[in-house]
């Protein structure tokens, strides 16, 4: 892969922030675009613009065929078994409360839903609520001191059990970079008679996916991670299961027959994309799938592998630097969390942008993680395809710089 | 934008040695402030004697522009007026709301005045007004309680 090359495809790398280069180390918040999604979002609007599915005229026509290409496009790319499998979202955070309340609608008291400690919080919150609604009971795994899935202990407090219905983990963890072992998780959860739902947001962008090897029943991941536009998310779906499912919202589009008692409803994927969807962000999608096959998924988790390990190493001899998560390179993400001695993450993030490098502090949607692990917030650099060597190396000497500049133990 | 204008020294040196800090007893009310995007939490209290600010006490986890100022407002406000403090409190507002274009008054600021270039940075000012909010807050609490 020639990392030079395809950071060319990304004007915005090309930025300088004062007399330092921009060092983008902020892909696990949201990824950079390259010009042929840039381009392709453009295109629709200056040429082909129209509502879809509705407008009966040659540019609804075209509008719509894109729009459903783009469908088809996320189907290939995550293993569907067919397009209508794919719903549009407006997140991934509205993937997850579609599912909370959907597949939700389901859970009576004495119900168990089960989560994880490691969850960002657009996987606890719709949960909390789903569990208020319906008298179920919310439990959770909780995580090893090196940041994985504490297996052993969910397993000796039969934590999935005969009364759990929902199991809902998250494939990579957005702070500690960790890769769970979902689809352990999904068969435990299917034994069980429990549906499994994976929030794959910070996995579909680095690695291929495969929604029948994992074995979960919803898969939820959003398009801004994966080199697309914001506004756009994705639920994947078990067709019978979608089918089986109660609406979430309600709208245009997604009935059937509306009479002023009662309405009639669509089939899926229409039953779940109330009103005009995100159009011309589906058609960036497909701009960015088209982009990340060109290079091939297996390629990408290859760099980024090789980036983290490079990372890791690089990072954790710094002296007063202290890791949230795996240390190694091992069934991880590219995401990784820490803290500097003395400095709060706030003022790290401060210092490092002076010099250029774009990183993020703070608890990352996932303060009950930080609570577990004893850190009030962190600070996280998360790479992605189009991260290099280089900007480690310039990582690593800001963080060096921000130590020295505040605690003056090391200056 | 050059961040040793934001980082002034008597920022760093009141983030490294923390005036006031700890909880003390007694205290009239005691409030708790977030701010959740970066989740710096302070949980402060206030103790009015005799019509003046008697005590502040904090104890805070953030950053050193949110602890530098709580720092500082506690040596500004403590044996002055409810009334002063709440002067005090609406001027560093306007201040940190002027994207630079106004200066703390430095008779009435003290170190305060530091925080001028905070101003400059709009990402940081929410952790510059942390303290001050919860001041603001304990100390009407505080008044209400007087009055029941």
């Amino acid at each position: 892969m020639d990392v030079a090359a395809l950071r060319e495809q990304f004007p915005i790398l090309s930025r300088t922030v004062g007399e330092y280069p921009l060092v983008y180390l902020d892909s696990a918040n949201t990824s950079q675009k390259p010009t042929a999604v840039i381009d392709a979002i453009a295109a629709h609007y200056r040429d082909h613009n129209a509502n879809v599915a509705r407008a009966m005229h040659m540019l609804g026509a075209e509008a719509t065929e894109a729009f459903e290409g783009a469908r088809a496009k996320v189907a290939t790319f995550i293993g569907a078994s067919r397009p209508e499998e794919i719903i549009f979202t407006k997140n991934a955070s509205e993937a997850l409360n579609l599912a909370a309340n959907s597949l939700g609608a389901a859970l009576r008291p004495g119900d168990e839903v089960v989560i994880s400690v490691m969850e960002h919080h657009s996987n606890i919150v719709p949960w909390q609520l789903a569990c208020e609604r319906s008298g179920a009971t919310l439990r959770w795994f909780d995580v090893t001191a090196d940041g994985r899935l504490d297996l052993e202990k969910a397993a000796s407090e039969r934590l999935i059990n005969e009364r759990t219905r929902i199991v809902s983990l998250t494939w990579v963890s957005n702070v500690l970079g960790t890769r769970n072992p979902v689809a352990d998780i999904a068969r435990q959860a299917h034994a069980v008679g429990a549906r499994m739902v994976v929030d794959a947001s910070q996995a579909v962008p680095h690695q291929a996916t495969d929604v029948a090897a994992i074995g979960a029943d919803i898969v939820a991941f959003t398009a801004h991670k994966m080199c697309g536009p914001t506004g756009i998310g994705v639920l994947w779906g078990d067709y019978d299961l979608l089918a089986s499912l109660p609406p979430f919202l309600g709208g245009g589009e997604m009935i059937e027959i509306v009479e002023m008692e009662r309405s009639t409803y669509a089939a899926p994927p229409h039953l779940f994309e109330a009103g005009t969807p995100p159009i011309a962000q589906a058609i960036g999608l497909g701009a960015a799938i088209d982009f990340l096959s060109g290079i091939g998924m297996d390629k990408i988790e290859a760099h980024e592998h090789a980036i983290t390990e490079y990372a890791l190493a690089k990072l954790t001899a710094i002296d007063g630097f202290t890791l949230l998560g795996p240390a190694e390179a091992v069934e991880r993400g590219s995401a990784i969390s820490f803290n500097i001695d003395g400095v709060h993450p706030h003022d790290v993030m401060q210092i490092l942008d002076s010099r250029g490098v774009a990183i993020r502090g703070g608890h990352h949607c996932a303060r009950p993680l930080h609570k577990r692990l004893g850190h009030q917030s962190s600070t996280r650099a998360s790479a992605y395809l189009y991260t290099t060597p280089g900007e480690i190396d310039a990582l690593a000497d800001a963080l060096v710089f921000t130590r020295d500049y505040f605690a003056p133990k090391f200056g | 934008m050059n961040v040793d204008e934001l980082y002034q020294t008597i920022i760093l040196d009141h983030y490294r040695e923390k005036h006031h800090s700890g909880l003390r007893d007694p205290f009239d009310a005691e409030v708790h402030h977030v701010n959740p995007s970066c989740g710096d939490e302070l949980t402060l209290r206030v103790h009015l004697t005799n019509g003046t600010v008697g005590d502040v006490s904090y104890e805070a986890e953030g950053c050193s522009i949110s602890q530098a100022s709580t720092s500082i407002m506690t040596d500004l406000v403590i044996g002055t007026s409810p009334e002063h403090t709440l002067e005090l409190h609406d001027e560093f507002l306007e201040v940190m709301q002027s994207k630079g274009e106004l200066t703390p008054d430095e008779d009435r600021f003290e170190d305060a005045i530091a925080f001028a270039g905070v101003a400059k940075f709009p990402a940081r000012v929410k952790c510059a007004l942390l303290g001050w909010s919860a001041v603001r807050d304990a100390i009407f609490q505080a008044q209400v309680k007087e009055q029941k």
